[in-house]
């Protein structure tokens, strides 16, 4: 038994009300620079849809993940390292930027600067990556709301395999919102297609990174990602991706996108696996099987063996407290009501989902039925195949046992609460009926519906006497970086280059820049460029806000 | 007797450049390991990259493995393992002539297409330029030697700029028999070595990682955050407790 910790996600699609909150603070806080545009290292997509970028799980196409060869050996699927390299020069696979979308900002310039006219002016859409004028056609969520499904929703890869007379009364009946990031995988198959080495899953917390350092940006694990979670920097040359926002789990927080769910849909937690049953379990002959053999590789964190090889593993003892609380373990094994996204991939995700009810919920109300009745909902679990099969397409690579099995809980719970909320005494056949007790109902009820902040995010800090090694906490003199090379801008090998710069200093750098600029691409320019930690407060420092003269920016402000 | 101009050209020249070449390097790798990448366009444009990219990029290995050759291995060596004037001869010309042709093609439509496709020419840097005109300069040189001392002329390389080239790195200097050779292996000569001062500055660097360790590595890479590339030593007095 080799232990090892990962930290996980579980998100519960009932709550998700397509705010897209996630994907825009994950946004500002890391992929706001140039070069990144097109970057959203957390999606929310509309199921049914295309995705972001559109079709991506049509392995047929992407050849992303890993397959079993003639042998029953697992395989890359998009060749492996001799095919690799002789297809360097040209990645067969890689997602084109309109398989995304092209990104565009406006020329706000024309309504701030225009004259009094008699027209009204108008801000035209610039490309980002041409700088020309562009028409928009796409973006990530293109098809959000299912809009413009009529034209485009039969493109859904997911629709393939329920056959085509379903798909239309299933579209105008049944739609929820799938949040993606990065899934953190235990057998991730972008850091086995890096020929460079410099994708790697950190020992620690199983959060997989890109070294910046070591990446030479040949692409192929944007192709050998089957989720299309890792992207290409198309200004720095290197591929980036969802961090987990280590900064924040290394000091105990949980991630942006987690921390500013306004439907607090998100769990974070740990999870203990056996490093050495990946390969096996990843090799899981019958897709349908993969989700418990995934289950299989999770170590129960109350098991005195599993402590004690947890302990000889050198897993700190407030990490194995924190992963017998972990909400991810409750979820996954307590409850079962968590599932993996596309565990057909074998990569072994980590990053799960409680499948949502509502749709289900929505169709009973709207026959007129009790949608809070347990065997209505139990009845119509039975008779709505369509989004049963969906789900299952999703979450258990077609299996419809587990997702049904997942619903009647939920269901049950429903049910159940709803019995005690109208003080009536409550039904334990209902809790029975989905082989749990009336006590576990409760239990997950209050995970599921009332858990408070320390409940949903279990994150153990990073250790005290490893904080030196830590990226973001500055035991290091702040001035190594002040000025260094590449806090300019552009280095002298193109954008990027230079020495690496604190993630939160570029951030705000670039995010100025480009609020303020008035060309397409973000200026290189240092002018009006304005350090509000060195401002005591007092007037308005010097740049802040754009002088009457645009060819010198820099001057003091002139007295109102 | 030699000139101080041949010993600048031949000699002077050489050292300079290999110089630049290698301190370069070091100098980009220590300071600029975050700009060492390929800087691909591929996202751009692909479909004549698909068709560009691999042309020019396997042509010029094999452009690169005939210079071993031809370089590195003196002419003794190849006649001492039986491979005959005439028949080494014949593989240069056929292997060289395919190699070179695919070169300059494939570097031909990359080119075309670095200079037409928008946003692949918005992204394009000074330095990029530069390198182009260079390396398009050096490619050319080349294969018009190629054809030239095949076609016209006699010219023995082999007895000529290979003992030459080879001297520089044995320390034994012989600017005459550059001084000797023709004005096309000179200038290919002047201008690879330009090249060479050029290349750790551009993106050429690029060559240096060709990820052959990818094919003996474990596919999934497990790191501590201890040993991240960016953290330093801790400083005495400041080391993790074991």
């Amino acid at each position: 038994m080799r232990p090892m910790a990962q930290m996980a996600m579980v998100m519960n699609l009932d709550k998700c009300i397509g705010c897209h909150t996630c994907s825009v603070t994950c946004k500002q806080a890391w992929t706001n620079r140039s070069g990144t545009e097109y970057v959203w290292f957390n999606n929310v997509e509309t199921r049914p849809g295309q995705g972001y970028p559109r079709q991506y799980e049509d392995q047929e196409k992407w050849k992303g993940g890993w397959t079993l060869n003639k042998r029953g050996n697992l395989a890359l699927k998009g060749g492996g390292r001799v095919s690799k390299l002789l297809h360097i020069f040209s990645n067969p696979k890689l997602p084109s930027i309109q398989d995304y979308y092209e990104p565009w900002t406006y020329n706000y310039s024309t309504l701030t600067d225009a004259p009094a006219q008699q027209h009204i002016p108008v801000a035209r859409p610039k490309s980002l990556i041409t700088g020309n004028d562009m028409k928009i056609t796409w973006s990530a969520n293109w098809d959000d709301d299912l809009g413009g499904s009529i034209d485009h929703g039969h493109k859904d890869v997911m629709l393939k395999n329920l056959g085509d007379k379903v798909k239309f009364e299933f579209e105008q009946t049944f739609m929820f919102y799938l949040p993606r990031i990065c899934e953190h995988c235990l057998n991730p198959s972008c850091v086995a297609s890096c020929p460079s080495g410099a994708i790697y899953k950190r020992s620690e917390d199983g959060i997989v990174l890109v070294d910046q350092d070591r990446c030479r940006g040949w692409r192929m694990c944007v192709s050998g990602c089957p989720y299309k979670k890792i992207y290409f920097n198309h200004k720095t040359g290197k591929a980036e991706k969802c961090t987990f926002c280590f900064p924040r789990i290394e000091v105990g927080q949980p991630t942006v996108c987690a921390e500013t769910c306004v439907g607090r849909l998100r769990y974070i937690g740990l999870m203990l696996y056996d490093a050495d049953k990946v390969l096996e379990a990843a090799s899981t002959e019958d897709d349908h099987d993969l989700y418990e053999a995934q289950r299989g590789v999770f170590l129960d964190p109350l098991d005195p063996h599993v402590i004690r090889e947890s302990e000889r593993a050198g897993i700190p003892r407030d990490w194995i407290l924190a992963a017998q609380q972990s909400p991810i373990w409750a979820l996954i094994n307590t409850f079962r009501v968590a599932l993996p996204l596309h565990p057909e991939y074998r990569t072994m995700p980590m990053v799960w989902y409680i499948p949502p009810l509502s749709p289900v919920v929505d169709i009973i109300r709207d026959t007129g039925h009790d949608a809070e009745d347990g065997r209505n909902l139990f009845a119509a679990i039975e008779a709505l195949r369509i989004p049963v099969e969906y789900l299952a397409e999703l979450f258990t690579a077609g299996d419809t046992a587990p997702v049904e099995s997942v619903l009647r809980r939920l269901a049950a719970m429903r049910s159940y609460m709803r019995e005690i909320t109208m003080g009536r005494p409550a039904d334990e056949s209902l809790a029975a009926a989905v082989g749990m007790t009336g006590e576990q109902v409760q239990d997950m009820y209050r995970l599921l519906a009332i858990a408070k902040y320390d409940e949903r995010y279990v994150i153990p800090p990073a250790h005290a006497e490893q904080a030196h090694s830590l990226e973001e906490l500055a035991t290091e003199c702040s001035r190594d970086f002040d000025r260094g090379p590449g806090m300019g801008g552009s280095g002298p090998f193109g954008e990027g280059s230079g020495a690496p710069t604190p993630i939160t200093v570029e951030n705000f750098q670039m995010l100025r820049d480009r609020q303020t600029s008035d060309t397409a691409s973000a200026t290189t320019s240092t002018h009006g460029r304005v350090n509000l930690l060195n401002w005591d407060g007092h007037g308005k420092p010097a740049g802040l806000f754009p002088g009457s003269d645009v060819s010198q920016p820099d001057q003091p402000d002139q007295p109102d | 007797m030699t000139t101080g101009a041949e010993v600048l050209l031949w000699v002077v020249v050489p050292y300079v450049c290999l110089t630049v070449f290698v301190v370069g390097h070091l100098w980009r790798y220590r300071y600029d390991k975050f700009g060492w990448t390929t800087r691909s366009s591929q996202v751009y444009e692909n479909r004549l990259l698909r068709l560009g990219s691999p042309l020019f990029h396997f042509g010029i290995l094999f452009v690169l493995a005939g210079h071993v050759m031809g370089l590195g291995i003196p002419k003794s060596w190849t006649e001492f393992v039986g491979i005959s004037e005439g028949l080494y001869h014949f593989m240069a010309v056929s292997v060289g002539t395919v190699a070179g042709v695919s070169t300059v093609v494939g570097m031909s439509i990359l080119i075309y297409r670095r200079r037409t496709v928008g946003p692949v020419f918005t992204a394009t840097t000074k330095m990029d330029k530069t390198m182009y005109a260079v390396l398009a300069t050096v490619i050319v040189l080349g294969l018009v030697n190629t054809v030239i001392s095949n076609v016209f002329g006699h010219y023995d390389y082999r007895d000529g700029v290979s003992v030459w080239f080879r001297g520089i790195f044995r320390f034994s200097l012989h600017p005459e028999l550059m001084a000797a050779a023709p004005i096309g292996f000179q200038l290919h000569a002047l201008a690879a070595f330009a090249l060479f001062a050029l290349w750790p500055f551009t993106r050429l660097v690029h060559v240096f990682s060709a990820p052959l360790g990818y094919l003996t590595r474990p596919y999934i890479v497990y790191r501590s955050r201890d040993d991240q590339l960016g953290s330093r030593k801790p400083r005495r007095g400041w080391e993790k407790v074991k």
